[in-house]
């Protein structure tokens, strides 16, 4: 009989990935309706530190792969090892992070396991000894309630939307996994040194749109970033123009991004990208058309020229921080 | 080298959601279905392909009969035939029910490469790719922004968080798109023309979902009424006051 949760500690370098302890902490009020233990699976080169992060968020077991063979994520290899992990926990829940590593291993830990899989989910609540999830879909215009019916239930959440909380100290007892063959390799991994965080993980986003006029007037967006320690993101409009990368696109057909604060410079509000980012908890709009639909989610609006507004904006933080 | 194209029609990414009285689908009466935008780039991607190593660009679709007009759409672009596996009100179906079905299909066919959208922007699932190359037992790279195809492998780079990965795979192998992977083109009007007469199967198929059920969809809860601070950079200082003091977010 499946019981239990475990979570899979998502590491790369030997970095935990700090959305792990968000899911680690959910996993936690869960085993409490539930019950069972809580495990982690701890899968990568130089890994087995990090077993000591989860000490204060209950855990009972470690289910550890620590080779430097696995110093890159290879969807194959890890995958196997987080179902060794999960046959030998026998867990009822596996609680994965829908990070970019995320979204890739939780489908195929839920073929390979025959089990049923929620992504990106936004809420958890348990009924009857069953989880009960909210997710979005149509990239948050609408939320859907599910039922996983399988033995296994997998779950991917959304980073930054579960809060993390240490209580207690436990010394959970580690148990190492056997480490397969290599398939396909990842033949090499490239870093794009950034400064600023990931757009999908930080807390605080600052966005352009078509209203920046043109790739010149983005460092001002980029200013107002770096000044509160922000990530950068963009409309489809000026990504589709070719003025921001497509990575910082936010909407429907960019990323869904649930921060504390997203502040929308020069955007309109086009329905998709609302879509992806009135989730998050407090919308600031910096507009010159006050009937923009942008004003309509945003919690603070200020109706004026963003060249003068954000300049001014950056100004006021700047004598705050010092 | 033959090539496996999968397929959705989905909703508009302009529509506006609204629930029907079921409570678990959305009303259609005005909604138009495109091509998931993920799955344009898995088309491109495949013709280009073709155009560089010969071989065929098979278009396969799950859902309503409404999608022939997508999957023609496809056909126009370039690619040469198309089997269309008609089943109502599978948009926000469990992926794993899919795969299976999607798999039935595909292990008919001949194929060397299979081309998807990273994830539909219906459903979100992000779990079709690695689920069907699951079943298939292939190789698969998610979400990748770049791909070097020759006969016998594929590099592809997908983004990671704060980098990229470049992975190697042998073919047969399946491949998910990003947006940024190509720039898909328009179809030409000799293209429209010849999809009509390109051949498309059609085959009923029937559903359940076996892992997952669906409780209700509904609206999110409506926004709070925001608050206009001001105009202009007089603003400015009060809407820092705020989000400092008030908010508390900053």
């Amino acid at each position: 009989m499946a019981q239990g949760v475990l979570i899979f500690a998502e590491q790369r370098e030997g970095v935990l990935k700090p959305s792990s302890l968000e899911a680690a902490t959910l996993g936690r009020e869960l085993k409490k309706e539930i019950g069972g233990e809580l495990s982690v699976a701890i899968i990568g080169a130089n890994s087995s530190s990090l077993s000591s992060e989860f000490k204060q968020y209950g855990v009972d077991k470690v289910y550890l792969a620590d080779s430097e063979e696995l110093n890159q994520y290879d969807g194959e290899r890890y995958t196997a090892l987080l179902a060794e992990a999960v046959s030998k926990a026998q867990p009822s829940v596996l609680i994965i992070v829908a990070s970019a590593m995320g979204k890739d291993i939780a489908p195929r830990a839920a073929s390979s396991l025959g089990a049923g899989l929620a992504t990106d989910c936004t809420g958890v609540k348990v009924i009857d000894g069953k989880i009960i999830i909210t997710r979005p879909v149509y990239a948050g215009k609408a939320l859907i309630k599910l039922r996983i019916d399988s033995e296994l239930q997998i779950l991917s959440i959304r980073p930054n939307v579960f809060p993390k909380k240490a209580e207690g100290d436990t010394d959970p007892e580690v148990i190492e996994l056997q480490i397969g063959e290599k398939k396909n390799p990842v033949s090499e991994v490239q870093h794009v040194k950034s400064e600023r965080p990931e757009l999908t993980e930080a807390s605080i986003i600052v966005s352009g749109g078509r209203g920046m006029g043109g790739p010149e007037n983005f460092h001002l967006t980029e200013e107002l970033a770096d000044v509160l320690g922000a990530a950068v993101g963009a409309s489809r409009a000026v990504v589709d123009a070719g003025w921001r990368p497509h990575t910082e696109q936010v909407g429907q057909t960019g990323k869904t991004v649930s921060p504390n604060l997203y502040i929308a410079c020069g955007i309109s509000g086009a329905i998709q990208h609302l879509a992806g980012m009135s989730s998050s908890k407090v919308i600031v709009a910096i507009n010159k058309d006050a009937d923009a639909p942008i004003f309509k989610v945003a919690t603070y609006g200020i109706v004026g020229d963003l060249f003068e507004v954000v300049p001014k904006m950056i100004k006021e933080i700047k004598a705050l921080n010092s | 080298m033959n090539i496996v194209v999968c397929m959705k029609s989905v909703p508009s990414s302009e529509t506006k959601v609204k629930i029907n009285s079921d409570g678990v689908t959305i009303e259609q009466t005005d909604v138009v279905f495109e091509i998931n935008p993920y799955d344009e780039y898995a088309i491109e991607e495949a013709i280009r392909a073709k155009e560089a190593h010969g071989g065929k660009v098979t278009i396969l679709t799950l859902g309503a009969a409404t999608a022939t007009q997508n999957i023609r759409k496809a056909l126009a672009m370039g690619a040469d035939e198309a089997l269309h596996l008609i089943c109502e009100n599978a948009e926000l179906a469990d992926s794993s029910t899919i795969a299976e079905l999607l798999y039935s299909a595909i292990k008919e066919i001949e194929f060397d490469v299979i081309f998807c959208g990273k994830k539909a922007i219906d459903c979100d699932n992000h779990q079709l790719p690695n689920r069907l190359a699951q079943l298939l037992d292939i190789p698969a790279v998610t979400a990748i922004s770049n791909l070097e195809l020759t006969t016998e492998s594929g590099s592809a780079k997908r983004n990671i968080e704060g980098g990229t990965e470049l992975i190697t795979v042998n073919l047969p192998a399946l491949f998910s798109a990003e947006k940024g992977l190509n720039e898909p083109r328009y179809a030409s009007l000799p293209g429209i023309m010849a999809a009509k007469k390109k051949p498309l199967e059609e085959r009923q198929v029937s559903m359940s979902n076996e892992k997952l059920t669906i409780l209700s969809l509904e609206l999110p809860p409506p926004k709070p009424k925001g608050r206009i601070v001001g105009e202009g950079p007089e603003a400015a200082g009060e809407l820092v006051r705020i989000l400092r003091e008030e908010a508390k977010v900053i």
